[in-house]
Protein backbone atom coordinates (compact mmCIF):
# COMPACT_ATOMS: atom_id res chain seq x y z
CA UNK A 1 0.00 0.00 0.00
CA UNK A 2 1.20 3.33 -0.93
CA UNK A 3 2.15 5.77 2.14
CA UNK A 4 3.35 9.24 1.47
CA UNK A 5 4.98 11.17 3.97
CA UNK A 6 5.00 15.09 5.26
CA UNK A 7 6.97 16.57 7.77
CA UNK A 8 6.23 20.23 8.79
CA UNK A 9 8.50 21.32 11.10
CA UNK A 10 6.90 24.40 12.71
CA UNK A 11 3.93 26.65 11.70
CA UNK A 12 6.06 29.33 10.64
CA UNK A 13 9.64 29.27 9.31
CA UNK A 14 11.45 31.40 11.61
CA UNK A 15 9.36 30.18 14.80
CA UNK A 16 11.72 27.94 15.66
CA UNK A 17 10.89 24.34 16.94
CA UNK A 18 12.94 21.22 18.98
CA UNK A 19 15.40 19.82 16.81
CA UNK A 20 14.80 16.38 18.06
CA UNK A 21 10.87 16.34 17.25
CA UNK A 22 12.18 17.14 13.43
CA UNK A 23 14.74 14.59 13.50
CA UNK A 24 11.92 11.50 14.63
CA UNK A 25 10.39 11.81 11.69
CA UNK A 26 13.30 10.40 9.91
CA UNK A 27 13.27 7.21 11.41
CA UNK A 28 10.95 6.31 8.35
CA UNK A 29 10.74 7.04 5.03
CA UNK A 30 10.07 10.98 4.39
CA UNK A 31 8.38 12.03 0.91
CA UNK A 32 8.73 16.10 1.44
CA UNK A 33 9.86 18.39 4.27
CA UNK A 34 7.59 21.62 4.23
CA UNK A 35 7.07 24.79 6.11
CA UNK A 36 5.00 27.41 5.32
CA UNK A 37 6.66 31.31 5.87
CA UNK A 38 3.66 33.52 5.35
CA UNK A 39 0.75 35.10 6.83
CA UNK A 40 -1.83 38.16 6.33
CA UNK A 41 -2.50 37.65 10.18
CA UNK A 42 0.35 40.82 11.24
CA UNK A 43 -1.17 43.28 8.91
CA UNK A 44 -0.36 44.86 5.45
CA UNK A 45 2.90 46.52 6.74
CA UNK A 46 5.37 42.99 5.94
CA UNK A 47 3.62 43.32 2.03
CA UNK A 48 3.67 46.87 1.48
CA UNK A 49 7.53 47.75 3.37
CA UNK A 50 8.90 44.42 2.03
CA UNK A 51 10.05 42.84 5.47
CA UNK A 52 9.58 40.18 7.86
CA UNK A 53 8.32 39.46 11.30
CA UNK A 54 10.50 36.73 12.09
CA UNK A 55 14.36 37.70 11.96
CA UNK A 56 17.09 36.77 9.33
CA UNK A 57 18.91 34.88 12.16
CA UNK A 58 15.89 32.53 13.38
CA UNK A 59 15.56 31.76 9.70
CA UNK A 60 18.62 30.17 9.40
CA UNK A 61 18.42 28.22 12.32
CA UNK A 62 15.35 26.89 10.90
CA UNK A 63 16.37 26.27 7.86
CA UNK A 64 19.90 24.59 9.22
CA UNK A 65 17.84 22.01 10.65
CA UNK A 66 15.43 21.32 7.90
CA UNK A 67 18.06 21.00 5.23
CA UNK A 68 20.41 18.44 7.55
CA UNK A 69 17.86 16.19 6.40
CA UNK A 70 16.94 17.03 2.92
CA UNK A 71 19.84 17.52 1.14
CA UNK A 72 21.45 14.24 2.20
CA UNK A 73 18.32 12.23 1.86
CA UNK A 74 17.16 13.67 -1.46
CA UNK A 75 14.18 15.17 0.43
CA UNK A 76 12.28 18.07 -1.20
CA UNK A 77 12.40 21.07 1.09
CA UNK A 78 9.75 23.83 0.18
CA UNK A 79 9.16 26.76 1.73
CA UNK A 80 5.73 28.34 1.02
CA UNK A 81 4.73 32.62 1.18
CA UNK A 82 8.80 33.09 1.16
CA UNK A 83 9.19 35.93 3.70
CA UNK A 84 6.07 36.81 5.28
CA UNK A 85 4.34 37.88 2.21
CA UNK A 86 5.62 36.18 -0.68
CA UNK A 87 6.90 39.29 -2.71
CA UNK A 88 9.58 39.38 -4.59
CA UNK A 89 11.94 41.19 -1.64
CA UNK A 90 10.86 38.51 0.61
CA UNK A 91 12.05 35.65 -1.82
CA UNK A 92 14.95 37.07 -2.40
CA UNK A 93 16.08 37.88 1.76
CA UNK A 94 15.34 33.75 2.02
CA UNK A 95 17.15 32.82 -1.22
CA UNK A 96 20.53 34.72 0.48
CA UNK A 97 19.85 32.92 3.73
CA UNK A 98 19.88 29.73 1.79
CA UNK A 99 22.59 30.28 -0.29
CA UNK A 100 25.04 30.49 2.82
CA UNK A 101 23.46 27.80 4.37
CA UNK A 102 24.12 25.54 0.90
CA UNK A 103 27.52 27.43 0.76
CA UNK A 104 28.84 26.99 4.37
CA UNK A 105 27.44 22.97 4.47
CA UNK A 106 29.03 22.31 0.96
CA UNK A 107 25.84 21.42 -0.33
CA UNK A 108 24.74 21.46 -3.68
CA UNK A 109 21.01 22.24 -4.62
CA UNK A 110 18.77 22.85 -7.92
CA UNK A 111 16.53 25.06 -6.39
CA UNK A 112 13.41 25.78 -8.24
CA UNK A 113 12.12 30.19 -7.53
CA UNK A 114 8.36 30.62 -7.96
CA UNK A 115 7.46 34.11 -8.27
CA UNK A 116 4.40 35.19 -7.43
CA UNK A 117 4.81 38.86 -7.98
CA UNK A 118 2.07 40.73 -10.78
CA UNK A 119 2.79 43.83 -12.77
CA UNK A 120 0.54 46.30 -12.36
CA UNK A 121 -0.08 46.80 -16.34
CA UNK A 122 -1.61 43.05 -16.11
CA UNK A 123 -4.32 43.95 -12.61
CA UNK A 124 -5.51 46.82 -14.73
CA UNK A 125 -5.79 44.92 -17.91
CA UNK A 126 -7.24 42.05 -15.83
CA UNK A 127 -9.54 44.79 -14.59
CA UNK A 128 -10.57 45.98 -17.65
CA UNK A 129 -11.58 42.39 -18.87
CA UNK A 130 -13.69 42.29 -15.52
CA UNK A 131 -11.98 39.45 -14.14
CA UNK A 132 -11.44 41.33 -10.78
CA UNK A 133 -13.89 40.75 -7.85
CA UNK A 134 -13.34 41.73 -3.98
CA UNK A 135 -13.34 38.65 -1.86
CA UNK A 136 -15.79 39.60 0.30
CA UNK A 137 -18.82 42.40 0.31
CA UNK A 138 -16.77 44.67 2.99
CA UNK A 139 -14.01 45.16 0.50
CA UNK A 140 -14.47 48.26 -2.34
CA UNK A 141 -13.84 47.11 -5.92
CA UNK A 142 -10.83 47.81 -6.85
CA UNK A 143 -9.88 50.71 -8.62
CA UNK A 144 -7.25 51.94 -11.44
CA UNK A 145 -6.24 54.35 -9.40
CA UNK A 146 -5.88 51.61 -6.33
CA UNK A 147 -3.60 49.15 -8.07
CA UNK A 148 -1.09 52.41 -9.35
CA UNK A 149 -0.51 53.14 -5.35
CA UNK A 150 0.27 49.80 -4.21
CA UNK A 151 3.73 49.01 -3.92
CA UNK A 152 3.82 45.19 -5.13
CA UNK A 153 0.96 43.14 -5.44
CA UNK A 154 0.93 39.20 -5.40
CA UNK A 155 -1.16 36.32 -5.88
CA UNK A 156 -1.99 33.26 -4.18
CA UNK A 157 -0.94 30.08 -6.28
CA UNK A 158 -2.31 26.55 -6.17
CA UNK A 159 0.05 23.47 -6.50
CA UNK A 160 0.01 23.63 -10.22
CA UNK A 161 3.75 25.79 -10.23
CA UNK A 162 4.69 23.77 -7.38
CA UNK A 163 4.00 20.38 -8.93
CA UNK A 164 6.29 21.09 -12.08
CA UNK A 165 8.89 22.28 -9.90
CA UNK A 166 8.65 18.82 -8.10
CA UNK A 167 8.65 17.03 -11.84
CA UNK A 168 11.53 19.20 -13.02
CA UNK A 169 13.81 17.36 -9.71
CA UNK A 170 14.06 20.58 -7.55
CA UNK A 171 15.97 19.76 -4.35
CA UNK A 172 14.52 22.66 -2.54
CA UNK A 173 11.34 25.25 -3.87
CA UNK A 174 10.90 28.71 -2.52
CA UNK A 175 7.16 29.85 -3.22
CA UNK A 176 6.06 33.04 -3.16
CA UNK A 177 3.13 34.11 -2.23
CA UNK A 178 0.87 30.33 -2.13
CA UNK A 179 -2.59 29.37 -0.28
CA UNK A 180 -0.65 28.30 3.03
CA UNK A 181 -1.99 24.06 2.25
CA UNK A 182 -0.16 24.10 -1.47
CA UNK A 183 3.37 23.09 -1.29
CA UNK A 184 1.82 20.45 1.18
CA UNK A 185 -0.67 19.82 -1.27
CA UNK A 186 1.67 19.31 -4.12
CA UNK A 187 3.78 16.61 -2.68
CA UNK A 188 0.78 14.23 -2.33
CA UNK A 189 -0.37 14.98 -5.81
CA UNK A 190 2.97 14.69 -7.19
CA UNK A 191 2.79 11.13 -6.08
CA UNK A 192 -0.64 10.68 -7.21
CA UNK A 193 -2.72 10.73 -3.90
CA UNK A 194 -6.21 12.14 -4.19
CA UNK A 195 -6.47 16.02 -3.94
CA UNK A 196 -9.11 16.09 -1.28
CA UNK A 197 -6.89 14.30 1.42
CA UNK A 198 -4.05 16.15 0.38
CA UNK A 199 -5.06 19.32 0.25
CA UNK A 200 -7.57 18.66 3.98
CA UNK A 201 -3.55 17.70 4.94
CA UNK A 202 -1.90 20.60 4.12
CA UNK A 203 -4.33 23.11 5.59
CA UNK A 204 -3.64 20.89 9.16
CA UNK A 205 0.35 20.44 8.47
CA UNK A 206 0.58 24.25 7.89
CA UNK A 207 0.29 25.35 11.10
CA UNK A 208 2.54 22.89 12.54
CA UNK A 209 1.89 21.21 15.77
CA UNK A 210 -1.31 23.34 16.60
CA UNK A 211 -3.87 20.62 16.09
CA UNK A 212 -2.46 18.43 19.06
CA UNK A 213 -2.52 18.71 22.23
CA UNK A 214 -1.52 20.52 23.97
CA UNK A 215 -1.49 22.63 20.91
CA UNK A 216 1.70 24.78 19.44
CA UNK A 217 2.78 26.02 15.98
CA UNK A 218 6.28 25.84 17.26
CA UNK A 219 6.51 21.89 17.04
CA UNK A 220 6.88 19.32 14.78
CA UNK A 221 4.23 17.24 13.19
CA UNK A 222 3.73 14.36 10.37
CA UNK A 223 1.33 13.62 8.22
CA UNK A 224 0.70 10.20 5.94
CA UNK A 225 -1.31 10.05 3.43
CA UNK A 226 -2.82 6.81 1.60
CA UNK A 227 -5.57 5.95 -0.66
CA UNK A 228 -8.38 6.99 1.08
CA UNK A 229 -7.21 8.53 3.90
CA UNK A 230 -4.45 10.40 5.98
CA UNK A 231 -3.37 10.32 9.39
CA UNK A 232 -1.43 13.24 11.90
CA UNK A 233 0.72 12.46 14.69
CA UNK A 234 2.78 14.83 16.34
CA UNK A 235 6.74 13.98 16.50
CA UNK A 236 6.93 15.62 20.10
CA UNK A 237 5.72 12.75 22.53
CA UNK A 238 4.31 15.70 24.93
CA UNK A 239 1.67 16.09 22.69
CA UNK A 240 -0.98 14.06 21.07
CA UNK A 241 -3.24 14.09 18.63
CA UNK A 242 -6.75 13.24 19.28
CA UNK A 243 -9.90 13.36 17.22
CA UNK A 244 -11.53 16.08 18.36
CA UNK A 245 -8.12 18.17 18.57
CA UNK A 246 -7.92 17.62 14.85
CA UNK A 247 -11.49 17.99 13.57
CA UNK A 248 -11.34 21.51 15.50
CA UNK A 249 -8.71 22.41 13.95
CA UNK A 250 -10.57 22.49 10.58
CA UNK A 251 -12.02 25.75 12.26
CA UNK A 252 -9.10 27.57 13.15
CA UNK A 253 -8.42 31.08 11.39
CA UNK A 254 -10.80 30.47 8.32
CA UNK A 255 -14.51 31.89 7.14
CA UNK A 256 -16.60 28.67 7.17
CA UNK A 257 -16.01 25.58 8.98
CA UNK A 258 -16.25 22.83 6.17
CA UNK A 259 -16.15 24.83 3.13
CA UNK A 260 -12.62 26.28 2.18
CA UNK A 261 -12.01 27.66 -1.16
CA UNK A 262 -8.67 27.42 -2.38
CA UNK A 263 -7.14 28.65 -5.99
CA UNK A 264 -9.15 26.95 -8.13
CA UNK A 265 -11.12 24.53 -6.00
CA UNK A 266 -13.14 24.24 -2.87
CA UNK A 267 -13.13 21.93 -0.24
CA UNK A 268 -15.45 20.40 0.89
CA UNK A 269 -15.12 18.74 4.32
CA UNK A 270 -18.42 18.67 5.47
CA UNK A 271 -18.49 14.62 5.09
CA UNK A 272 -14.83 13.87 7.01
CA UNK A 273 -14.51 11.26 9.70
CA UNK A 274 -12.28 11.71 11.91
CA UNK A 275 -11.21 8.67 14.39
CA UNK A 276 -8.30 7.77 16.58
CA UNK A 277 -6.69 4.44 14.61
CA UNK A 278 -3.93 4.33 17.31
CA UNK A 279 -3.14 6.60 20.69
CA UNK A 280 -2.01 9.82 18.82
CA UNK A 281 -2.46 8.86 15.66
CA UNK A 282 -6.08 10.48 13.95
CA UNK A 283 -6.84 9.09 11.02
CA UNK A 284 -9.26 11.54 8.31
CA UNK A 285 -11.79 9.78 5.73
CA UNK A 286 -14.13 12.25 3.14
CA UNK A 287 -12.27 15.20 1.80
CA UNK A 288 -13.66 15.99 -1.14
CA UNK A 289 -11.49 18.44 -3.87
CA UNK A 290 -14.61 19.81 -6.10
CA UNK A 291 -12.81 22.11 -8.96
CA UNK A 292 -14.54 25.19 -9.47
CA UNK A 293 -16.12 26.67 -13.28
CA UNK A 294 -13.38 29.05 -13.04
CA UNK A 295 -9.94 29.44 -11.62
CA UNK A 296 -9.49 31.97 -9.17
CA UNK A 297 -6.70 32.98 -7.29
CA UNK A 298 -6.81 35.35 -4.66
CA UNK A 299 -4.33 38.48 -5.40
CA UNK A 300 -2.89 40.87 -2.16
CA UNK A 301 -1.99 43.91 -2.24
CA UNK A 302 -0.68 46.76 0.08
CA UNK A 303 -0.24 50.82 0.01
CA UNK A 304 1.07 53.28 2.09
CA UNK A 305 -1.62 55.41 3.64
CA UNK A 306 0.18 57.43 6.30
CA UNK A 307 2.68 58.52 8.93
CA UNK A 308 2.93 57.49 12.44
CA UNK A 309 3.49 59.00 16.13
CA UNK A 310 2.56 57.71 18.93
CA UNK A 311 3.20 58.28 22.77
CA UNK A 312 1.99 55.48 25.89
CA UNK A 313 1.40 57.40 29.65
CA UNK A 314 -0.27 56.40 32.44
CA UNK A 315 -3.19 58.01 34.00
CA UNK A 316 -3.63 57.59 37.62
CA UNK A 317 -5.10 60.85 38.51
CA UNK A 318 -9.30 59.70 39.27
CA UNK A 319 -10.36 62.99 38.90
CA UNK A 320 -8.53 63.03 35.08
CA UNK A 321 -9.75 59.23 34.66
CA UNK A 322 -13.58 60.90 35.34
CA UNK A 323 -13.10 63.71 32.26
CA UNK A 324 -11.24 61.27 29.65
CA UNK A 325 -13.42 61.65 26.96
CA UNK A 326 -14.19 65.48 27.77
CA UNK A 327 -10.09 66.21 27.92
CA UNK A 328 -9.55 64.52 24.94
CA UNK A 329 -11.86 66.61 22.90
CA UNK A 330 -10.53 69.96 24.62
CA UNK A 331 -6.94 68.86 23.65
CA UNK A 332 -7.65 67.52 20.10
CA UNK A 333 -9.52 71.28 19.61
CA UNK A 334 -6.26 73.26 21.31
CA UNK A 335 -4.03 70.95 18.81
CA UNK A 336 -5.73 72.50 15.92
CA UNK A 337 -6.48 75.54 16.89
CA UNK A 338 -2.42 75.80 17.18
CA UNK A 339 -1.69 73.89 13.65
CA UNK A 340 -4.34 76.18 12.02
CA UNK A 341 -2.41 76.18 8.69
CA UNK A 342 -2.66 72.22 8.50
CA UNK A 343 -5.45 71.58 6.75
CA UNK A 344 -7.13 69.05 8.79
CA UNK A 345 -7.76 66.59 5.82
CA UNK A 346 -3.88 65.80 6.03
CA UNK A 347 -3.56 64.16 9.57
CA UNK A 348 -5.90 62.47 12.18
CA UNK A 349 -5.83 62.45 16.01
CA UNK A 350 -6.55 59.26 18.06
CA UNK A 351 -6.72 58.03 21.93
CA UNK A 352 -6.78 54.70 22.77
CA UNK A 353 -7.29 54.09 26.61
CA UNK A 354 -6.07 50.68 27.70
CA UNK A 355 -8.01 49.29 30.77
CA UNK A 356 -11.21 50.79 29.77
CA UNK A 357 -11.88 50.24 26.14
CA UNK A 358 -8.64 49.99 23.80
CA UNK A 359 -9.25 46.95 22.54
CA UNK A 360 -12.55 46.68 21.42
CA UNK A 361 -14.15 50.43 21.53
CA UNK A 362 -17.74 51.12 20.92
CA UNK A 363 -18.17 47.44 21.26
CA UNK A 364 -17.29 47.20 24.71
CA UNK A 365 -19.79 46.27 26.77
CA UNK A 366 -18.15 46.56 30.61
CA UNK A 367 -18.66 49.79 32.52
CA UNK A 368 -15.29 51.20 33.38
CA UNK A 369 -14.41 51.04 37.00
CA UNK A 370 -10.53 50.76 37.05
CA UNK A 371 -8.07 53.37 38.92
CA UNK A 372 -5.63 53.54 36.34
CA UNK A 373 -5.87 53.72 32.56
CA UNK A 374 -2.71 53.44 29.78
CA UNK A 375 -3.11 55.75 27.11
CA UNK A 376 -2.06 55.84 23.50
CA UNK A 377 -2.00 58.68 21.52
CA UNK A 378 -1.71 58.69 18.21
CA UNK A 379 -0.95 60.54 15.45
CA UNK A 380 -1.39 60.07 11.72
CA UNK A 381 0.17 62.43 9.10
CA UNK A 382 0.74 63.00 5.25
CA UNK A 383 4.32 62.98 6.35
CA UNK A 384 6.57 61.67 9.12
CA UNK A 385 7.59 65.27 10.00
CA UNK A 386 4.32 66.33 10.13
CA UNK A 387 3.17 63.33 12.32
CA UNK A 388 5.98 63.83 14.54
CA UNK A 389 5.11 67.79 15.00
CA UNK A 390 1.89 67.21 16.06
CA UNK A 391 2.47 64.86 18.94
CA UNK A 392 4.84 66.91 20.54
CA UNK A 393 2.13 69.40 20.78
CA UNK A 394 -0.58 66.83 21.45
CA UNK A 395 2.10 65.59 24.10
CA UNK A 396 2.88 68.35 25.94
CA UNK A 397 -0.80 69.93 25.44
CA UNK A 398 -2.40 67.07 27.06
CA UNK A 399 0.21 66.72 29.99
CA UNK A 400 0.19 70.78 30.98
CA UNK A 401 -3.92 70.59 30.21
CA UNK A 402 -6.21 72.24 32.60
CA UNK A 403 -9.39 70.78 32.67
CA UNK A 404 -12.14 71.78 35.08
CA UNK A 405 -11.71 70.56 38.70
CA UNK A 406 -8.04 69.66 38.46
CA UNK A 407 -5.22 69.38 41.48
CA UNK A 408 -2.44 68.55 40.08
CA UNK A 409 -1.20 71.18 38.28
CA UNK A 410 2.41 70.29 37.59
CA UNK A 411 1.16 67.36 35.21
CA UNK A 412 -1.51 65.30 33.71
CA UNK A 413 0.89 62.19 32.20
CA UNK A 414 3.52 59.60 34.12
CA UNK A 415 5.48 59.13 30.86
CA UNK A 416 7.13 55.36 31.35
CA UNK A 417 9.83 56.68 29.14
CA UNK A 418 12.55 59.42 27.71
CA UNK A 419 12.05 60.31 25.25
CA UNK A 420 8.18 59.86 25.17
CA UNK A 421 7.40 59.96 21.57
CA UNK A 422 8.32 57.81 19.35
CA UNK A 423 8.57 57.66 15.51
CA UNK A 424 7.08 54.77 13.92
CA UNK A 425 7.33 54.88 10.20
CA UNK A 426 4.78 54.65 7.10
CA UNK A 427 1.22 53.08 8.05
CA UNK A 428 -0.34 50.33 4.93
CA UNK A 429 -3.29 48.83 4.31
CA UNK A 430 -4.61 46.41 2.08
CA UNK A 431 -5.45 47.92 -1.22
CA UNK A 432 -5.72 44.97 -2.95
CA UNK A 433 -7.76 41.62 -1.29
CA UNK A 434 -9.63 40.42 -4.60
CA UNK A 435 -10.03 37.40 -6.50
CA UNK A 436 -8.36 37.44 -9.87
CA UNK A 437 -9.62 34.93 -12.57
CA UNK A 438 -6.74 33.49 -14.70
CA UNK A 439 -7.17 31.16 -17.87
CA UNK A 440 -2.98 29.99 -17.13
CA UNK A 441 -0.68 29.61 -14.83
CA UNK A 442 0.72 32.84 -14.47
CA UNK A 443 3.46 31.88 -11.66
CA UNK A 444 6.66 32.07 -13.66
CA UNK A 445 9.58 29.05 -12.35
CA UNK A 446 13.33 30.37 -12.09
CA UNK A 447 15.88 27.28 -11.66
CA UNK A 448 19.15 27.54 -9.32
CA UNK A 449 21.69 25.66 -9.09
CA UNK A 450 23.42 26.54 -5.73
CA UNK A 451 26.73 24.96 -4.35
CA UNK A 452 30.08 23.21 -4.58
CA UNK A 453 31.28 24.72 -8.26
CA UNK A 454 28.42 27.77 -8.73
CA UNK B 1 -26.18 30.32 36.19
CA UNK B 2 -23.29 29.14 33.84
CA UNK B 3 -21.86 31.39 31.53
CA UNK B 4 -20.83 30.01 27.77
CA UNK B 5 -16.90 30.70 28.64
CA UNK B 6 -17.34 27.63 31.53
CA UNK B 7 -19.29 26.06 29.63
CA UNK B 8 -16.77 25.97 25.93
CA UNK B 9 -13.56 24.15 26.01
CA UNK B 10 -12.38 26.98 23.47
CA UNK B 11 -13.80 30.29 22.94
CA UNK B 12 -11.61 32.03 20.76
CA UNK B 13 -11.36 34.76 17.63
CA UNK B 14 -9.16 35.25 15.03
CA UNK B 15 -8.71 37.12 11.75
CA UNK B 16 -9.82 35.07 9.04
CA UNK B 17 -8.30 37.44 6.25
CA UNK B 18 -7.65 40.93 6.59
CA UNK B 19 -11.05 42.23 6.36
CA UNK B 20 -13.08 39.33 8.31
CA UNK B 21 -13.03 38.46 11.94
CA UNK B 22 -14.34 34.74 13.25
CA UNK B 23 -15.69 33.89 16.52
CA UNK B 24 -15.08 29.67 17.41
CA UNK B 25 -17.38 28.02 20.18
CA UNK B 26 -15.57 24.66 20.79
CA UNK B 27 -17.44 22.01 23.35
CA UNK B 28 -15.76 18.97 24.79
CA UNK B 29 -19.17 17.01 25.41
CA UNK B 30 -21.51 16.45 22.62
CA UNK B 31 -24.34 16.97 24.87
CA UNK B 32 -22.80 20.75 25.59
CA UNK B 33 -22.80 21.52 21.93
CA UNK B 34 -26.34 19.66 21.52
CA UNK B 35 -27.92 22.22 24.50
CA UNK B 36 -25.95 25.32 22.88
CA UNK B 37 -27.22 24.15 19.37
CA UNK B 38 -30.76 23.59 20.46
CA UNK B 39 -31.37 26.46 22.90
CA UNK B 40 -31.61 28.84 20.34
CA UNK B 41 -29.21 31.07 22.75
CA UNK B 42 -26.83 31.60 20.01
CA UNK B 43 -28.71 34.04 16.99
CA UNK B 44 -26.91 35.74 14.66
CA UNK B 45 -29.68 38.51 16.07
CA UNK B 46 -27.91 38.40 19.32
CA UNK B 47 -24.42 37.95 18.05
CA UNK B 48 -25.22 41.57 15.82
CA UNK B 49 -26.85 43.10 19.10
CA UNK B 50 -23.57 41.99 21.08
CA UNK B 51 -21.31 43.20 19.23
CA UNK B 52 -22.81 46.39 17.50
CA UNK B 53 -23.44 45.36 14.17
CA UNK B 54 -26.46 44.88 11.63
CA UNK B 55 -27.04 40.99 10.85
CA UNK B 56 -25.49 41.40 7.15
CA UNK B 57 -22.47 41.74 8.57
CA UNK B 58 -22.27 38.26 9.98
CA UNK B 59 -21.16 36.53 6.68
CA UNK B 60 -20.88 32.70 8.26
CA UNK B 61 -23.13 31.66 11.31
CA UNK B 62 -22.49 27.77 11.23
CA UNK B 63 -22.71 24.62 13.49
CA UNK B 64 -20.22 21.96 12.26
CA UNK B 65 -21.11 18.72 14.20
CA UNK B 66 -18.61 16.37 14.14
CA UNK B 67 -15.74 19.31 15.41
CA UNK B 68 -18.70 19.78 18.18
CA UNK B 69 -18.51 23.85 17.21
CA UNK B 70 -20.16 26.84 16.31
CA UNK B 71 -18.17 29.07 13.85
CA UNK B 72 -19.52 33.07 13.45
CA UNK B 73 -17.66 34.74 10.81
CA UNK B 74 -17.91 38.55 10.86
CA UNK B 75 -17.28 41.87 8.46
CA UNK B 76 -14.23 43.69 9.94
CA UNK B 77 -14.77 47.67 10.50
CA UNK B 78 -11.69 48.11 9.52
CA UNK B 79 -9.38 46.25 7.78
CA UNK B 80 -6.57 44.16 10.04
CA UNK B 81 -3.24 46.74 10.11
CA UNK B 82 -5.03 49.70 8.92
CA UNK B 83 -4.91 53.02 10.36
CA UNK B 84 -7.83 52.63 13.46
CA UNK B 85 -7.57 48.93 13.66
CA UNK B 86 -7.34 47.97 17.12
CA UNK B 87 -6.56 44.26 17.29
CA UNK B 88 -4.37 43.16 14.10
CA UNK B 89 -5.12 39.36 14.81
CA UNK B 90 -8.65 39.63 15.75
CA UNK B 91 -7.19 37.30 18.57
CA UNK B 92 -9.32 39.10 21.83
CA UNK B 93 -12.45 39.80 19.95
CA UNK B 94 -14.33 36.80 21.75
CA UNK B 95 -14.62 38.49 25.03
CA UNK B 96 -18.11 40.03 24.65
CA UNK B 97 -19.47 35.96 23.94
CA UNK B 98 -18.13 34.94 27.30
CA UNK B 99 -20.81 36.48 29.79
CA UNK B 100 -23.54 34.63 27.54
CA UNK B 101 -25.65 32.69 30.33
CA UNK B 102 -26.44 29.56 28.88
CA UNK B 103 -28.95 28.33 31.27
CA UNK B 104 -31.80 31.58 29.87
CA UNK B 105 -35.25 30.27 28.57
Amino acid sequence: MKEIRIVSPSGMLGYGFPKESFDRAFDQKIDGIVVDAGSTDAGPHKLGAGVSIVSERAVKKDLEIMLAQGIPNKIPTIIGSAGGAGAKQHVEDTLAILKEIIHEQNYEAKIAVIWADFEKDYIIDALDDNRITPLSNNIPDLTKEAVQETASIVAQMGHEPILEALQGGADIIVCGRAYDPSPFAAIGIYHGMDEGLSYHLGKILECGALCAEPGTTKDSILGTIYSDSFTVESLNPERKCTKTSVAAHTFYEKEHPYLLNGPGFQLDLSNCSFTEKSLGVVEVKGSTYVETEKHLVKLEGARKTSYRAFVIAGIRDPLLLANLEKVEKEVKKQVKNYYVEVPETEYEINFYYYGKNAVLGDKEPEIFQGHEVGVLFEVLAKTQELANALCATLRSTYLHYGYEGRKSTAGNLAFPFAPSDVTFGPVYQFSVYHLLEVTDNPFRIEWLEVGSND
Amino acid sequence: MTKLYEYAKVLRSKNAGPFEVTLDILFEEKEKYDHVKQSGILTKERIARLYHIEVSDIHHFVFFDQALGIKITMARDISSGSAGDRDVYGAQQHAPLMNIDIDEE
